[in-house]
């Protein structure tokens, strides 16, 4: 049995469980509802980030609240919720087959362990994929159809600063490729982690929650803006590259402040955080088949 | 005691007739504004403040006497200053509402100018000191600091070309205060790349840059644009 069989089997059992579409469901309500929202009364919202700039600045908020500005707030709350739900499918892989009895069949194939990680991985990845093709339909190009295109405001914290940025709208389709491209490889992370818990648990339930705790320590750890933990843990945590996309985001300036179409502010910073979060995922699988290669299968 | 008397009105005449060079010299300049009815130029606008990059914009500036003004972007969004409605001359001297008072010679580069100082004669207006200045040769304000109650102080600077006839500039550095901005906490959730951040300034001031490419005078200005 070739791999590409055996990866076409898992992604026919992704399909065929329900879960797998309670993950959409969960992303098409909360996008429809943000744009409802943002529909009704995102003036509001604006003004909140405007803070005290809107007293000194005349801008049209109208033209602000755009299909792009839409998306970049969908996914800043998206992006943190997500990995619950890639490990929904993840966490499942291996703990689903030994819950279900089938795991002993499964490693009786003419296959080795090794291609059964690698293409229980492949087929989370893929469902990640698809889980993120689908906020881009609905959180990008369904944001442009309700609230059309037009430049791009970014609120911004660095340090102690604030700031307001605005990105030309012939300059950001290229910036939404870019980042959901990094998403896809942060949230590999996340399925890679889930599938060696999965490993460790006969049944699913452990193992999601087992992810989702991590995921949310670690991200509340990566937030705290306590400067000894920024300085001594946050670089080891991979949960602080997981907003990495953000950083196309972060337009490069000339000396007097005016952006520069095209450019990025910090790609050296973006690369090295791709470059970890692979890492994360070559040493997560790699020993994902290690303990998979030793383990008894017992059910 | 005749000798102090007469230097007394000597002295008071010579700042009588300052006095009325300088409201002569502010008439002058009015009369020039005067000839504005309205106007549409185009430009490009660089906006420098500490917390908003924004890139350069080609901008339209739409004026209609007595004192609606309206910069527009012409392709997205634009950040304009609230103050900028007294980059039109027409609003801090037309009107008539103020005492002009002489304030000497300085220079501006190296133009030498006269500065004028506006004194508002209503004590509720938001002005509440315009100071001018003014090249005699050619009959233009280079420079305007405006002083306001509620708002802060303006300065303006500006270069004149071939539309000095009218004095509308062909560029103009637009000075203003701005306060602190400060997003509220767990918003935005960052992505920290490790670069340090800038420390804060003390002194906050922005400034909006107009370079002016053409000024379509008096050919009339809809309503509708200012709304």
């Amino acid at each position: 049995m070739n791999m590409w069989r055996l990866l076409q089997i898992e992604l026919f059992k992704i399909t065929r469980r329900p879960r797998t579409y309670i993950a959409f469901a969960a992303i098409t309500a909360i996008v429809f509802i943000f744009q409802f929202a943002f529909k009704a009364d995102g003036q509001s919202y604006m003004d909140l980030m405007m803070q005290s700039a809107k007293d000194e600045f005349a801008f049209d908020r109208v033209e602000a609240i755009n299909g792009y500005f839409m998306c970049y707030i969908i996914l800043n709350t998206l992006l943190i919720q997500v990995p619950i739900l890639v490990a929904l499918i993840a966490a499942d892989s291996i703990s689903g087959e030994a819950n279900m009895g089938t795991l002993r069949l499964l490693v009786s194939k003419p296959v080795s362990r090794t291609q059964i990680i690698l293409v229980k991985f492949a087929a989370a990845t893929i469902f990640t994929i698809f889980l993120l093709v689908w906020m881009a339909v609905t959180a990008l190009f369904l944001s442009i159809v309700i609230f059309g295109t037009g430049d791009m405001l970014v609120f911004r914290t660095k340090g102690t600063e604030s700031m307001i940025m605005q990105i030309t709208k012939d300059d950001v389709m290229w910036r939404y490729y870019a980042a959901f491209a990094y998403a896809t490889v942060a949230l590999t992370v996340i399925a890679a982690l889930s599938l060696l818990l999965s490993i460790f648990a006969d049944n699913s339930i452990g193992p999601i929650i087992a992810t989702v705790c991590i995921v949310i320590v670690c991200t509340i750890i990566s937030n705290i803006n306590v400067p000894i933990i920024d300085r001594n843990v946050k670089p080891f945590l991979f949960t602080s590259y997981l907003v990495g996309w953000k950083g196309f985001f972060y337009i490069g300036t000339n000396e007097n402040g005016n952006t520069i179409k095209g450019s990025l502010e910090n790609w050296p910073a973006i690369r090295n955080s791709l470059m970890i979060l692979i890492a994360h995922i070559v040493l997560i699988v790699g020993i994902s088949i290690a303990v998979f290669r030793k383990k008894d299968i017992l059910s | 005691m005749k000798m102090l008397l007469t230097m007394i009105c000597c002295a008071a005449s010579v700042v009588s007739v300052a006095q009325q060079d300088a409201a002569a010299l502010i008439k002058k300049i009015q009369a020039k504004l005067d000839l504005v009815n309205n106007y549409e130029a185009s430009g490009k606008m660089k906006t420098n403040v500490t917390f908003l990059k924004v890139p350069e914009a080609d901008v339209k500036i739409y004026y209609k006497k007595p004192n609606l003004l309206k910069i527009k972007n012409e392709k997205g969004i634009s950040f304009v200053p609230k103050g900028a409605v007294s980059i039109n001359l027409s609003n801090i001297i037309g009107g008539n509402q103020y005492t002009v008072i002489d304030a000497g010679m300085d220079k501006v580069g190296t133009v030498s100018t006269r500065v004028i100082k506006l004194l508002p004669t209503d004590d509720n207006a938001d002005v509440v000191l315009s100071t001018l200045y003014i090249d005699e040769a050619k009959l233009v304000v280079l420079k305007a600091k405006t002083t306001t109650r509620e708002n802060g102080s303006y300065q303006l600077d500006m270069t004149y070309g071939k539309y000095a006839v009218y004095c509308l500039p062909d560029k103009l550095v637009f000075t203003f205060n701005t306060k602190d901005y400060k997003l509220p906490k767990g918003v935005t959730f960052d992505f920290d790349d490790g670069a340090a951040s800038k420390p804060a300034e003390k002194n906050k001031t922005g400034k909006a840059e107009i370079s002016f490419s053409s000024y379509t005078v008096n050919k009339g200005v809809d309503d509708s644009v200012f709304k």
